[in-house]
């Protein structure tokens, strides 16, 4: 049909003009499009560290180890929010990372075949529930559970540590911690449940030939191919902990100090800018938050950088490796 | 009779190398079917909590005013999707655009950059763009808005929007658009006819994942929209009760009917999200079935 209106020369004339405008159109549309995503992260950073100035040239490079954060005497630091957010993310990481592994071999090396998807895909809802829900089952399921079950029992066995010590109670590091882990777990799995499925099946078949068990084979076929895509998204699910500020306002109670016990109550960089924008009442306080949002975006960046980097040269390298392991077997 | 004992010994060693295996194998089932048990502790709290107050009084009556009992959530309901469908009216096309872009226009040493920010504003805090747009609009104007929060929710849609959309476009049978190339076509409408005709199941797929992550992220509510009147359900100019922000509300709110309230809401959003995803899925399986086969 089109190639019949094509001959018509009137048609074809028309045709050609609102092609002649149609192609640079689409490309330049597109092109501005691409300008404005990138402008976006640009803008973020400008504006975020444009509210955080009158902070940043007040309390310079201190803020970051000022152990408080008073409103009245307009004496405001990062540190016992920079503690926070490492604790939490770092107790998140080292739960998270090992648990996604785990499920990560279950569902690429154990699970019957009919089953695999379903799980990876109950796995993946994990990852869809609203953080705010998370939160408010945080607060009124878990905390709970933690402050007279899960904290006296770590009490009882380790109560000697000073991490350990002190009263339990429902809100605050460890529960927090938690509700992130179970926030990243998904995130993590499902990057390295893909990495796991791209080991190539013969370089497994040479493992199980040789008469490794399955567990043998895992540790030095499956898990040595997928270094960077695990650490790559153990990076990224890093990231995740540390920007989220919902769930984590929501459990961990809210203290302006460090505290050595995890049952304390605390804060993150994340949480604290929830709690406290909207009722910021001082110029200096609402460019201290903007000074965390600040940190918590060079983080952020910096995380998903050296992520994304350590899973692209992962898979450049794979490439180029590939070959000649097989070789070697 | 040494013979004997070093093949007892290589047997003691390869029952000790299948017990490790084992232990392994148990402990990696253990780990999925404890996430799948979290899965399910989570939603069914939500479903055996929120089932009770929910009816249909509470999804068609607005929030009750400060102190008093028996409201419902159908300003929030009202809010969330006209701050929702503004934010998917600005990400969607946009995102689009980008991915036609970098996967239809642009060189692969700028396509690769632009992928790259795009991964990078994925990984930016919800709560930090919430303070980029609170800069830009909230503290300009002077009040809070669901348009300021739609703009937020569009900057956060706008990454899985594009990188959704150029993973699916990349799946287009190159032959199609040779095909269309060899009739002499023009390229804007080999795009427009043919390669995202093709694409749409996938298309469809992005923007649903999209406006299922934003319907319930919350951090930009509280920063750009956690102020409204209780007369105003429509005007985007002037804050608007959201799903989120009652969950939030409701969740810190120290009394009992506060809570049950908020697993009834809870139970909303999450049959929301949850059912864009599975249906954002069968939309992906369906077209990628379509394109590969």
């Amino acid at each position: 049909m089109e190639a019949g209106a094509l001959r018509h020369p009137v048609l074809r004339a028309r045709r050609s003009r609102k092609d002649r405008i149609g192609d640079p159109l689409l490309r330049g549309l597109s092109g501005l499009a691409a300008v404005v995503a990138v402008a976006a992260i640009a803008g973020i950073a400008y504006e975020v560290f444009d509210q955080a100035s009158p902070a940043i040239s007040k309390y310079g490079l201190g803020f970051l180890t000022t152990n408080d954060w008073n409103p009245v005497s307009e004496r405001f630091g990062a540190a016992p929010f920079l503690y926070g957010t490492a604790v939490t993310s770092g107790i998140a990481l080292l739960l998270a990372a090992p648990l996604s592994i785990a499920i990560s071999i279950y569902l690429t090396e154990l699970a019957p075949q009919r089953l695999r998807r379903p799980v990876a895909t109950l796995v993946d809802m994990l990852a869809a529930i609203p953080t705010v829900i998370l939160g408010l089952w945080g607060i009124l399921v878990l905390g709970p559970f933690m402050r007279d079950t899960v904290e006296p029992a770590l009490q009882s066995v380790f109560g000697f540590l000073p991490i350990f010590s002190g009263d339990p109670s429902a809100f605050g590091y460890l529960t927090a911690a938690l509700i992130l882990t179970i926030m990243i777990t998904p995130i993590i799995t499902s990057v390295t449940r893909e990495v796991f499925e791209t080991v190539p099946a013969d370089l497994k078949e040479a493992s199980y030939a040789l008469g490794a068990t399955r567990w043998e084979m895992v540790r030095q076929v499956v898990l040595p191919y997928s270094r960077a895509g695990i650490v790559g998204a153990s990076i990224l699910g890093l990231g995740r902990a540390i920007g989220e500020a919902i769930a984590v306002a929501q459990v961990i109670g809210g203290a302006y100090e460090i505290h050595t016990s995890l049952f304390h109550t605390g804060g993150t960089l994340a949480a604290q800018i929830a709690a406290q924008w909207e009722g910021a009442t001082g110029q200096m306080q609402k460019a201290s938050l903007a000074y965390l949002a600040a940190i918590l975006l060079v983080f952020a960046v910096a995380v998903n950088v050296i992520a994304r980097l350590i899973v692209q040269r992962g898979q450049l390298k794979d490439t180029d490796v590939t070959p000649t392991e097989v070789e070697a077997l | 009779m040494s013979s004997e004992s070093a093949l007892l010994r290589r047997s003691e060693g390869l029952r000790r190398r299948n017990r490790v295996n084992r232990v392994v194998e148990i402990s990696s089932t253990i780990a999925a079917l404890f996430a799948v048990a979290v899965l399910l502790i989570v939603v069914g709290s939500v479903l055996t909590k929120g089932v009770d107050a929910l009816s249909i009084h509470f999804l068609t009556t607005p929030t009750a005013l400060f102190g008093e009992e028996g409201g419902g959530i159908s300003n929030a309901i009202v809010g969330t999707a006209i701050v929702v469908a503004s934010a998917a009216a600005m990400a969607i096309p946009v995102g689009l655009l980008v991915a036609i872009y970098t996967t239809e226009f642009a060189p692969s040493r700028i396509a690769h950059p632009v992928r790259f920010v795009l991964d990078v504003l994925n990984g930016v805090p919800t709560i930090v763009t919430a303070i980029f747009v609170a800069g830009l609009i909230v503290i300009p104007q002077g009040h809070q808005s669901g348009f300021a929060l739609s703009v937020a929710l569009a900057i956060v849609m706008l990454p899985i929007v594009s990188r959704t959309a150029q993973e699916v476009l990349a799946l287009v049978p190159s032959t199609l658009k040779e095909a269309a190339h060899a009739l002499g076509i023009a390229r804007w409408r080999t795009t427009v006819r043919v390669t995202i005709p093709t694409a749409a199941g996938g298309l469809i797929t992005g923007a649903l994942l999209a406006i299922a992550r934003v319907a319930g992220e919350t951090a930009p509510v509280i920063i750009l929209c956690s102020i409204f009147g209780q007369g105003n359900l429509t005007d985007p100019s002037q804050g608007l009760a959201t799903i989120p922000f009652f969950i939030f509300r409701s969740s810190e709110a120290p009394s009992p009917s506060a809570h049950t309230e908020a697993w009834a809401a809870a139970l909303v959003l999450i049959a929301l999200v949850l059912g864009l995803n599975l249906v954002a899925r069968a939309f992906y399986t369906r077209s990628r079935r379509r394109m590969e086969g």
